[in-house]
């Protein structure tokens, strides 16, 4: 029996409506096609201050945090930056309350050697606002910046060398974290690729240790990222992450958020079009109707301004490798939907967030991350379309880019795509060079630029996705020299496209399948 | 191998040349001397200050010319003072951490300047840098005659400089980087292949935006 979330359309069926960048389009699916709508949002914990006392004091794997704790030891709080979860959570945001009452523990002990370091790896600097945001103002107040900040992944002086591991992945992590008697790890788990190593052995990483596995060879090796039993990037991520915690003291906590995206006046997003009603058939009609009319500063302002109201569904301390299977099984709860048999013709929006535009405008670069990255990796067991496949995206593509978050990211999309789509070549031929561009890793230090590395990672996060789908299809491209750039196809209409997909669909029957996201969603494929 | 050229005046430094000459007519023999010099800088002020709209090289030719009748002697014993008083101290805090990675990467370092030889040979040893250019005053008989010798280094001219350098060295422009604050410096930043606005003034900031150039500072984490 299918899931009662995949829903498939029949005659009487309404239009659906769909994300394409931050406007929605309605689309007319033909009858037969499979639409996978995300779970409604899990109930939240009742009392999250008492959740988190009781994940300190009952951790998994290790002694609760009160023990490890003696007057005048060093301790590191290592947080993860605002690109989770997406967009931004209403405050307080749930990193706050768990810091509020860790700084009050180590306090109590006797502690006040406390650094907070925002791990924001090779992502952009966050300002000052945006740490407040997560921080609140009262943590904000009393330590930044002297005592909270950014990590520095390109401070020659601030990095140190933890080891090796025995695959050759050069571990160098926040000299400061390294050098602590204790590293508290503070997560946000939006997504199952969140979370346990990666934390730290990523957020607190560099250029030289993430060479490791962002590289289009370990990306092609991931099926998919959302799941780590079958991800080469978790597997090596793991390796650098044992080594990580055989040398430093590491205490994880880990939390997790349901998908409450929307707040109430937008909540008919999460639905059925079948199933809204005359109130909300309207509502949806007049956003659409406006969000077409408005400028694109304005629509950004609509949806990236107004920060979410995730509801805390757990938190679990302890022992990284202890504590995080019970962040992935609440996340998999929360996401998973179990789908039978993979479809032709992959459909779905893009919409305007993505981890790396925070702030900021979804480019080019980032459209593709989203699509044969991330949507494309939202599954287990087996991906959603065939291989050889088609993907059709509905999102603009326009030519635009933040000017500083995403400097690094124009010159690659302008000058080396046009040399070359191949990740292998990008990886072999330019990528070093590119990823020490003095001008850029200055802007990476003391402005708010993603490090010039960033662009190739997002290339290389595409890769799975790349060497999978037989094409990718745009439908309202504003241009065509982007999906051109990109390797995409473009098409007038949905009907256009799924014309143009149908021709070279693996089954001589295509079956069509629609993600209808945001929220997120994960789909469980059985074959 | 490529070269990174970096303008130095409110690019690396917070100063502009007026703060060496400053010091160095403050400095005279005597304290009339000083005077003197000073009050014939201030008569010239209204001039050099339209010259600076108009032509960079004017300006400077104006500025340099209040260094006249000063001794070639002074000049280089008042250095390293101006060096450590005026300019050392002038420097943005990453100014040298941008020089080094542009080092680490096995580029040479020139230092493209308005100021005065003897001033930037202090700053490139102090920076690291490979190379100077930079103006010099004219000396006769052991005493500045208040002119530059040509070329003139300012405005275009620092283009076809940077041109000349690195064919005489062996550089591809293409892989050259170039560092300025200031529009007067757009045609430095178009011969190479990845100009860099810092601290931009305003209408450089226009003009990277629109092209796309790196904007950065060298003033510290904002």
């Amino acid at each position: 029996m299918t899931h009662p979330l995949v829903v498939t359309l029949d005659r009487r069926s309404a239009p659906r409506t769909i994300f394409s960048g931050d406007r929605l389009i309605e689309v007319d699916m033909p009858v037969g096609t499979r639409v996978i709508y995300p779970k409604p949002p899990l109930a939240p914990l009742k009392d999250v201050d008492a959740a988190i006392r009781y994940a300190l004091n009952h951790p998994y794997g290790t002694d609760p945090l009160h023990a490890k704790l003696r007057p005048g030891m060093k301790v590191v709080i290592a947080i993860d930056d605002i690109s989770l979860p997406l967009p931004p959570m209403r405050r307080p945001d749930v990193r706050e309350r768990v810091l509020t009452i860790v700084l009050e523990l180590l306090a109590d002990h006797g502690v006040d050697d406390v650094t907070m370091i925002i791990a924001t790896s090779v992502h952009r600097r966050m300002t000052s606002n945006e740490i407040r945001h997560i921080v609140g103002d009262k943590i904000h107040a009393a330590y930044y910046p002297a005592r909270l900040y950014n990590h520095d992944a390109e401070d020659p002086k601030g990095m140190k060398e933890v080891g090796t591991t025995e695959q050759g992945e050069v571990v160098e992590l926040n000299k400061k974290a390294v050098e602590s008697d204790l590293l508290i790890y503070v997560n946000l788990n939006l997504v199952p690729m969140d979370g346990g190593h990666k934390s730290v052995a990523v957020g607190l990483c560099g250029y030289r240790s993430l060479r490791a596995h962002h590289n289009p060879q370990t990306m092609r090796n991931c099926h998919s990222y959302m799941d780590p039993t079958t991800s080469a990037l978790a597997t090596s991520v793991d390796r650098m992450g044992k080594l990580t915690n055989k040398h430093l003291n590491v205490f994880t906590i880990e939390t997790t958020v349901n998908n409450r995206m929307f707040d109430k006046p937008l909540e008919f997003l999460h639905k059925n079009e079948d199933d809204l009603t005359n109130g909300e058939k309207t509502a949806l009609k007049a956003l659409t109707f406006t969000l077409s009319k408005l400028p694109q500063q304005a629509r950004q302002a609509i949806f990236q301004k107004v920060p979410s109201p995730y509801g805390v569904t757990g938190v679990f301390a302890g022992d990284t490798e202890a504590v995080h299977p019970h962040t992935l099984a609440k996340c998999y709860e929360q996401y998973a939907i179990p789908v039978k048999g993979q479809c032709d013709v992959l459909v779905t929006g893009i919409p305007y967030i993505s981890p790396y535009n925070v702030n900021s405008f979804l480019n080019p670069l980032l459209v593709s991350v989203m699509a044969e990255g991330y949507l494309f990796n939202l599954y287990r067991n087996a991906p959603l379309v065939k291989k050889g496949g088609t993907m059709i995206i509905c999102h603009p593509c326009t030519d635009q880019f933040d000017k500083e978050h995403h400097a690094p990211y124009i010159e690659f999309v302008h000058n080396l795509l046009p040399e070359t789509r191949d990740a292998l070549e990008l990886h072999k031929r330019y990528e070093h060079k590119f990823a020490s561009n003095p001008a850029f890793i200055q802007m990476f230090r003391t402005g708010h630029a993603y490090h010039p590395s960033h662009p190739f990672f997002m290339w290389y996060w595409g890769e799975a996705g790349r060497q999978h789908l037989g094409r990718v299809i745009v439908v309202g491209a504003d241009n065509e020299y982007i999906p051109k750039l990109l390797g995409y196809e473009t098409a007038k209409s949905m009907q256009e496209a799924l014309d143009m997909a149908k021709d070279t669909a693996p089954s001589r029957t295509p079956d069509i399948t629609m993600l209808h996201m945001p929220p997120i969603l994960m789909a469980d494929v059985s074959v | 191998m490529a070269a990174s050229y970096f303008d130095v005046d409110g690019t690396l430094l917070r100063t502009n040349l007026l703060h060496p000459t400053v010091f160095y007519l403050l400095n005279q023999q005597t304290p009339l001397q000083s005077a003197g010099k000073i009050l014939r800088a201030a008569l010239m002020a209204p001039r050099m200050a339209l010259a600076e709209m108009q032509d960079r090289r004017v300006f400077n030719e104006l500025l340099f010319s209040t260094y006249e009748g000063i001794s070639e002697d002074r000049l280089l014993l008042l250095a390293d003072e101006a060096f450590d008083t005026v300019i050392k101290r002038s420097l943005y805090p990453n100014a040298k951490d941008l020089v080094q990675r542009c080092r680490d990467e096995g580029q040479a370092v020139v230092i493209v300047s308005g100021a005065l030889d003897f001033l930037m040979k202090r700053l490139a040893d102090h920076l690291g840098a490979t190379d100077v250019i930079a103006n010099r005053l004219e000396i006769k008989d052991g005493f500045a005659t208040g002119r530059l010798l040509r070329p003139v280094v300012a405005g275009p001219e620092k283009a076809k400089l940077i041109r000349d350098h690195a064919r005489a060295h062996g550089h591809d422009l293409d892989d050259c980087f170039a560092y300025s604050d200031s529009y007067s410096d757009v045609p430095m930043l178009s011969v190479v292949g990845h100009p860099a606005a810092v601290n931009p003034d305003a209408k450089l900031a226009r003009l990277a935006a629109a092209y796309h150039w790196p904007v950065l500072t060298l003033d510290g984490p904002r």
